[in-house]
């Protein structure tokens, strides 16, 4: 006999389940493991996943780290902002604050490099556009994320974390220069 | 005076206590519901780039109040009705510590205001996650700590009221579904409501500048508050589709083991939900993402998955034990949708799963959410869940608390019944479209997708302006829908013609009272079920059989795409 779910039922409700209700039940079960399956594959195989190499790290210390990383590599300037173009296969050092990304990075098309994100004040959010890549950047912590541009182009990169009054000014930018061309002007310049 | 009174139309008894506390914060609920509407529609007129109403400062301010009014101060003044309608009513029991219970409405009341105090005058302009080091004026963090404790004394309140209608047999056998499903509700607000205690106390400590607190950690405990208390939520609002399916159609429970086992399963995993929101953060692994985000292998999922296939089989099984036995789908042709209980619980089962459920799965997931954390498709997803999901549902069972609790017919019955009608069908549109904008990369809690100001200029392609103004157009008809609800039941409750005490409503249709009032689903006999031959191969629900598989297809298929388009991506990791 069958009751609504605002009668109470008698003591013993383990009661045997019927056979369309226990073969939804499993079909729901399989496509949870396969949800969760997915996960650790992609680790495997896949080419886009969150890890990165994360530490903590003091913001001034971080701070000076990116002073160093223009110093080294600075090739012009856009905006007031410090262009850098640093080698392939190095370090990249973008520094999030209240409203701003600094510097601007010159990146080679299919090169490898290793991205360091932290703040210097509050959480910001760094979201590559428009791409549609984002991460969090939490003052306090090195985020470095190992990136392989696979096309050129100007990108920008919008903060969308809240990060106070000006957030919605804070946009900072990444230029990807096509692989070809980068060849052809070092085979100019030998 | 008997501090009971017989509910002419449930026969339930009905303790006076629990009527007083239910009538409170189902207004004090929808106070709240009015001032976050107020705020929503500045909030959507700004993100609507065509109009751009407010100035920065002011929309960062609106959003904060939307956040905390709606997600904080409308959904848990409403739960804590719901729990005292699920316990003292529905167990026929008594209320035991009716003081207390107004020493906890008045605490979350002064906590609410407090927090109101500060935001409306700027002094948290730190939006609804108040992330550490923005920093808000200290009453706004004791603000949410005082609430907090009122809502977890009605938690324990709640606990003590099962307890003594146990002991002193207000009701015989086992709980019923309904309020085994509030219980489970509540057991997470307990553990969520701690999070929130040990997240927010040290918080209001370091803007007093007595202790410092970890960015990264309290996002960590934070989120263990924000996300398990969606938690809640969810676990309330199929409460109330059991609660909804029995008043209006006479749905039937399938198996108690199975729905109740879905039950637990929200309860055993819920602190891990924080990760949700960590994904892509640089203080936690990889294998602690994917554990976590998984709710230990999906198994949170697997409920509402039970869930969602156990709501519209007991309707269906419901209704066919009655009579409507026709085809495939017969009991859906012959369903009260002029009953506005009925069509509000059908839309939020239907807006939730489809939409919400599938999208949260989809960018809860650890690699995906690269490409939606912090994007439009966040608040795309959550408003399909707790707005066109919870509220919906909260909506609906209003219009039998109502005449059943207030005991007053409902005002402007005619709108009442299209209201349901507006508000999915806005909501729908509203948060698909901000789903699809956040593919494109819109982040959410942004002034100006323009960059107006900004000394870098990305432009968004035409299409997204387009799909934002499609967003504002669902968002504008939805919060039609939403003060047509405030209007009716504001209206209902204080104006609306009173209903005698012995008056049950009973076969009175054309009175502003809804269907399962006037004409209830009749009780069933052991008869009904040999008038029941299964048909064929998809069983005694072959209409829900149905509609679940093209669920799953549907869960695949967005699921994949997803995982496609991240394919695309830059390698990053």
């Amino acid at each position: 006999m069958y009751r609504t779910g605002i009668e109470p039922p008698e003591r013993v409700w383990w009661k045997k389940v019927a056979r369309h209700e226990k073969v939804w039940v499993w079909i729901a079960f399989a496509w949870c493991m396969v949800l969760f399956a997915m996960m650790p594959i992609w680790h495997l195989r896949g080419g886009q996943n969150p890890s990165g190499i994360r530490h903590r790290v003091d913001p001034a210390d971080f701070q000076a780290r990116v002073l160093e990383f223009v110093q080294e590599y600075q090739v012009g300037t856009d905006n007031g902002f410090p262009v850098v173009e640093p080698p392939p296969g190095g370090d990249v050092y973008l520094q999030a604050s209240q409203f701003a990304w600094m510097p601007v990075v010159r990146l080679r098309q299919g090169a490898e490099y290793t991205l360091h994100l932290s703040s210097l004040d509050v959480n910001h959010g760094f979201s590559l556009y428009p791409l549609n890549i984002n991460f969090q950047v939490v003052p306090g912590y090195d985020y470095g994320l190992r990136i392989v541009p696979n096309e050129p182009g100007e990108f920008h990169v919008m903060c969308n974390e809240f990060c106070g009054i000006g957030h919605h000014l804070m946009v900072g930018k990444i230029i990807v220069e096509p692989a070809d061309a980068v060849a052809d002007a070092e085979g100019g310049d030998r | 005076m008997n501090p009971f009174r017989k509910c002419p139309t449930t026969g339930l008894q009905v303790h006076r206590t629990a009527d007083r506390l239910i009538k409170a914060n189902a207004v004090a609920a929808t106070v709240a519901l009015l001032i976050g509407g107020v705020a929503a529609v500045l909030v959507l007129l700004t993100r609507w780039e065509a109009v751009l109403l407010l100035e920065a400062e002011m929309f960062y301010r609106m959003l904060t109040v939307h956040g905390m009014n709606m997600l904080i101060f409308f959904i848990i003044f409403f739960e804590m009705a719901v729990l005292y309608f699920a316990s003292a009513v529905l167990l026929n029991a008594r209320v035991p510590a009716g003081r207390l219970g107004w020493v906890a409405f008045v605490l979350m009341v002064a906590g609410a205001l407090m927090v109101e105090w500060t935001m409306w005058t700027g002094r948290a302009d730190v939006l609804f996650t108040s992330y550490v080091p923005l920093r808000a004026h200290p009453l706004f963090y004791l603000g949410v700590i005082l609430f907090a404790v009122g809502a977890l004394t009605v938690v324990g309140h709640f606990f003590a009221i099962i307890t003594i209608a146990r002991r002193e047999k207000a009701y015989e056998g086992s709980l019923p579904l309904v309020t085994y499903g509030a219980l489970t509700a509540a057991a997470i607000a307990a553990v969520t409501l701690l999070h929130g205690a040990i997240i927010y106390i040290p918080t209001f400590l370091w803007s007093l500048d007595m202790m410092n607190v970890d960015p990264q950690v309290y996002r960590l405990v934070w989120w263990g508050l924000g996300h398990s208390s969606q938690q809640i939520n969810v676990a309330a609002m199929v409460a109330i589709w059991y609660l909804l399916g029995a008043l209006t159609v006479g749905a039937v429970v399938l198996n108690e083991k199975v729905s109740r086992t879905a039950f637990v399963l929200y309860v055993l995993f819920i602190s891990m939900a924080s990760a949700h929101h960590l994904l892509v953060d640089p203080g936690m692994g990889p294998s602690w993402k994917v554990w976590n985000t998984s709710y230990f292998m999906y198994m949170a999922v697997l409920a509402s998955m039970i869930h969602g296939f156990t709501v519209p089989a007991g309707t269906e099984l419901g209704m066919r034990l009655r009579g409507a036995a026709q085809g495939l789908f017969g009991w859906l042709k012959r369903a009260p949708w002029g009953d506005p209980g009925f069509s509000s619980l059908a839309f939020s089962i239907v807006v939730f799963g489809f939409v919400g459920g599938i999208t949260g799965v989809t960018f809860g997931t650890e690699q995906i959410n690269i490409i939606a954390h912090n994007t439009l498709r966040i608040p795309g997803h959550f408003h399909a869940t707790v707005v066109s999901g919870t509220a919906m549902a909260f909506m609906g069972i209003t219009y039998y608390v109502i005449p059943l609790i207030f005991r007053r017919e409902i005002a402007f019955y005619r709108l009442a019944k299209i209201q349901p009608y507006l508000f999915a069908a806005g909501m729908l549109v509203f948060s698909m479209a901000m789903t699809f904008a956040g593919t494109f990369g819109v982040p959410r809690r942004h002034w100006d997708i323009g960059f107006s100001q900004a000394l870098f200029r990305p432009e968004f392609s035409p299409t997204v302006n387009l799909i934002m103004g499609v967003m504002a157009v669902g968002g504008l008809v939805a919060i039609v829908g939403g003060a047509i609800y405030i209007v009716v039941t504001v209206t209902s409750v204080f104006f609306g013609r009173r209903m005698a005490a012995d008056d049950s409503g009973l076969g009175a249709s054309g009175r502003g009272l809804p269907p399962g009032i006037t004409s209830p689903p009749r009780p069933l006999v052991p008869e009904d079920a040999e008038g029941l031959k299964p048909s064929g191969r998809l069983g005694p629900v072959p209409g829900t059989m149905v509609l679940v598989f093209i669920f799953l297809a549907a869960f695949i298929t967005y699921y994949f795409v997803n995982w496609k388009l991240l394919s695309f991506l830059w390698e990053v990791g």
